[in-house]
């Protein structure tokens, strides 16, 4: 019998998008056959959604900003499940790893690090795909407001939040590894802390100036500032696109390097094969 | 192994342990539990890492440059599973694409074909019976065909039949594929039928090695079992020493 590996089947970029992609096909094998996992992953952005345009058609009567841009609340709403979904996306896909006990499987197996973080942000894409396109499409229907009435900044919106959901997604998942499946609530509730400084439905100007300082260091708080520019002044800001772009990146290296040494202290302390339920 | 110690804060699992393994061969590794055959193995693995001490596989240092040799190893433990949701099929896919397979179709036909898996290839992983997970577990360890195979417990869960079978496969394999089996065991019939070599622990220390055989006459007993026990419970050999601590090399 001889090794069907190939010292060439291990290395170099193809060997690492099939690896990748094995780590896709495993959670996608996961989501298409679950049709409850599919629905609850749109559930909440399009029960959100319904809520604001509820709210919206209450208020634009009496309300000139809603009544000049009636997509205010409901573009926030599905922009913020962007972020959320993107945190979960990448949260959920390794918490669903130590649930089945097979984070031991994949660090003995030859995927990198790297591999595996790209796997768990191309799952985050994906999922955040599912859920706030389901919400999209129900904004369509129910209450006639197109998202991508924002033309071609709402691109550069979904990226910049999508990637500050996954630093916070990595930091998550190298939290729960370094405490235990105990700090999985964390998941849940990690991104609402940014909520308010986020400037979400206001702008930030409304926060005390304390607030707004830590406002300016994060990456939403620019994109809905440049939500609210586009869909108010007609303008798209690159000013802010630049901020929120500055600061995806120096998330996305803090949330890679805490997951790092996440791995790094479970492989000192012997909870990589021991790690679930 | 050279040296290998590995401290958890105040606990000190592993204390200077230094043995060698034959290339081709299979070697037990035996101890009763906390005597740190799990330590020993997660570290041969990578995934843990020692206070201080060196760890070579196919020559290669795996505190530095574990991934050359990962896709040449594989094992099996009770420590960790499959995700439960997918089916056999497509958890053997999964890891055959890790791996790097060359024809992952025809691999895992070939192995539920060998493994009497046929019947269970559609069925979610977490809808069989422990013995059936326990060879779904030992096709994956084979699917890249390794030329180190470490195994933890391989055939603890399945009965005396299977438990047969996949033993006669595995040395079938190691015979033919050349590869090196390493086994965390507690069925000393087991040991005393497939191993070459026998390492033991006890309390994180090498106290003692050789063949089945050695180990037998050497205790003046019948069976891997009784010596087993004279070990584990510091027994003397027949040379009056107490399990002496033999240090592999």
């Amino acid at each position: 019998m001889t090794a069907a590996i190939g010292a060439d089947r291990q290395r170099g970029v193809r060997a690492s998008v099939r690896r990748i992609r094995a780590l896709i096909m495993r959670h996608a094998f996961l989501l298409v056959k679950s049709w409850p996992r599919l629905v609850s992953m749109a559930y909440y952005p399009t029960v959100t959604m319904v809520l604001w345009a509820f709210v919206t058609l209450y208020l634009a009567p009496t309300n000139r900003l809603l009544a000049d841009a009636p997509g205010l609340f409901i573009g926030a709403v599905l922009l913020w499940d962007v972020l959320f979904r993107g945190q979960l996306g990448v949260s959920l896909t390794f918490i669903e790893e130590m649930y089945s006990r097979n984070l031991g499987n994949l660090f003995v197996s030859p995927l990198r690090l790297y591999e595996l973080i790209i796997g768990q942000l191309t799952m985050s894409v994906m999922r955040t795909l599912i859920g706030v396109g389901g919400a999209c499409f129900f904004a369509w229907l129910l209450f006639r407001y197109s998202i991508f009435s924002m033309g071609l900044p709402l691109i550069a919106f979904f990226a910049c939040l999508l990637a500050f959901g996954w630093a916070i997604g990595l930091a998550v998942s190298a939290m729960i590894l370094r405490y235990g499946l105990g700090a999985e609530e964390l998941a849940w509730a990690a991104i609402f802390l940014v909520a308010p400084v986020s400037g979400v439905y206001y702008p930030i100007a409304v926060l005390p100036p304390a607030l707004q300082s830590i406002s300016h260091a994060l990456p939403p708080a620019h994109v809905f500032e440049g939500m609210r520019a586009v869909l108010l002044q007609k303008t798209f800001r690159y000013d802010l696109l630049e901020n929120a772009l500055l600061l995806d990146a120096i998330y996305v290296a803090i949330g890679c390097t805490l997951f790092a040494l996440a791995v790094q202290s479970a492989r000192r302390r012997g909870a990589l094969l021991q790690m679930g339920e | 192994m050279r040296n290998l110690r590995k401290c958890y804060a105040k606990v000190e699992a592993l204390r200077s342990v230094s043995f060698d393994v034959r290339a081709g061969t299979t070697t037990a590794l035996l101890g009763g539990n906390g005597a740190g055959k799990t330590t020993t193995l997660s570290m041969l693995l990578g995934v843990l890492l020692p206070t201080s001490g060196s760890i070579h596989v196919l020559g290669c240092d795996m505190l530095r440059d574990r991934y050359r040799v990962l896709p040449r190893m594989n094992f099996t433990s009770p420590y960790v599973d499959l995700p439960k949701r997918l089916t056999v099929r497509e958890n053997l896919r999964v890891f055959a694409d890790l791996y790097g397979v060359a024809k992952p179709r025809a691999r895992i036909d070939e192995l539920a074909m060998q493994f009497d898996l046929g019947g269970l290839v559609k069925r979610p992983y977490g809808q069989l019976s422990a013995g059936q997970r326990t060879r779904v577990s030992l096709a994956k360890a084979l699917l890249n065909q390794p030329d180190v195979l470490l195994l933890d417990e391989p055939t603890a869960s399945l009965d005396p039949d299977v438990g047969d079978r996949m033993r006669t496969y595995l040395e079938d394999y190691q015979r033919a594929s050349g590869c090196t089996l390493l086994l965390a065991s507690h069925n000393m019939h087991e040991v005393e039928r497939m191993c070459d070599d026998v390492i033991m622990l006890r309390a994180g220390v090498v106290v003692d090695h050789g063949s089945p055989r050695q180990l037998i006459d050497r205790y003046g007993r019948d069976t891997m079992e009784e010596v087993f026990l004279d070990i584990a419970r510091g027994v003397p050999d027949e040379s009056g020493e107490a399990s002496p601590e033999r240090m592999l090399t």
